[in-house]
């Protein structure tokens, strides 16, 4: 079972990199885009079986080392 | 004084912190490699020196901030002892819980690496007794993640007690934004913990430590340790 993690800054914490991504959209002549948040996928391929533990498992991992839940939320994908 | 400098993979300024250590307390720090399961005894300070922990992988700081090292950091800064981290250093802390906040991308998104302005906001702690209360000191910036944030309760608390060492400033003291160089909240360069035996800075107080670095206002930081090590 794979698990996708989607880790992102949380509402109202300021994302100077997605800014800058918006800037250089609007360089490009994309124009109509508005606010752009940006974050990471982290991948993780389990030896789990059964999706519950899973996903048990991975929120645990979430909290313990892939997100700063200080600046960021996450949402668990399994797939 | 008896200090030691804990070491991880990707740490680069690690010499630049003993030499400081040994230039304030007369004795050669200890190197800790970040596998060790524990401390050397009889410590009377740690420091967590800057540099690029694991590149900066996932966030900066957050795989140092759990090495095997850190459980005994975290259980004797628990017991008070000293910890001083300082820019990556100040990253591994926040991430390791022993400091509230986080160290986020700079708001500018550029590295930022230049002299600023610092304002001793309290003087009246282990780390900064050799200065005076508002003094303003020239401090040194290296870094891409320095922006310090944490919640509204959280900074009021920090604010409330007193635990906000260093803010950038201008040249007269004033805290500006224009002095912000990383977009941290109320201008914020170094905060401590609840106790006030642990300290996070961003500006690096090792690299100004004698006239031919450029200048020694640095030393105040590993001098009031020294101060506060002979007062207790």
């Amino acid at each position: 079972m794979k698990a996708r993690v989607h880790i992102t800054l949380k509402p109202g914490v300021l994302d100077p990199e997605g800014k800058a991504i918006g800037r250089g959209l609007a360089a490009l002549g994309y124009d109509g885009v508005g606010e752009v948040r940006q974050g990471k996928v982290v991948e993780l391929d389990l030896a789990d079986t059964e999706p519950q533990a899973a996903r048990d498992r991975v929120d645990a991992m979430c909290r313990d080392l892939l997100a700063n839940t200080v600046i960021e939320r996450y949402e668990i994908e399994l797939i | 004084m008896k200090s030691a400098v804990i070491v991880f993979p990707g740490s680069n300024c690690d010499r630049d912190m003993m030499v400081a250590l040994e230039a304030a307390t007369g004795r050669p720090p200890v190197a800790v490699w970040h596998r060790e399961t524990s401390l050397p005894a009889d410590l009377d300070l740690v420091a967590l020196p800057g540099g690029f922990s694991y590149g900066d992988y996932l966030r900066s700081g957050a795989i140092a901030g759990r090495s095997p090292v850190m459980a005994d950091v975290k259980a004797r800064a628990e017991r008070g002892l000293r910890v001083l981290g300082v820019c990556n250093g100040f990253q591994v802390l926040c991430e390791a819980g022993l400091l509230p906040g986080a160290l986020m991308r700079n708001t500018g998104i550029h590295f930022v690496c230049r002299d600023v302005h610092l304002r001793v906001d309290n003087a009246r702690t282990a780390f900064t007794n050799a200065y005076g209360q508002g003094q303003v000191i020239r401090g040194h910036v290296a870094h891409h993640d320095g922006n310090y944030f944490c919640d509204d309760d959280t900074l009021t608390a920090l604010e409330d007690q007193g635990r906000v060492a260093f803010r950038y400033c201008a040249a007269d003291g004033a805290v500006t934004p224009d002095a912000n160089p990383n977009g941290s909240r109320n201008n914020i360069a170094g905060v401590l913990n609840a106790a006030g035996n642990v300290l996070g800075m961003m500006p690096h107080p090792e690299r100004l430590i004698a006239p031919e670095l450029g200048g020694t206002d640095g030393r105040g930081v590993f001098d009031s340790l020294v101060a506060a090590l002979a007062d207790a």
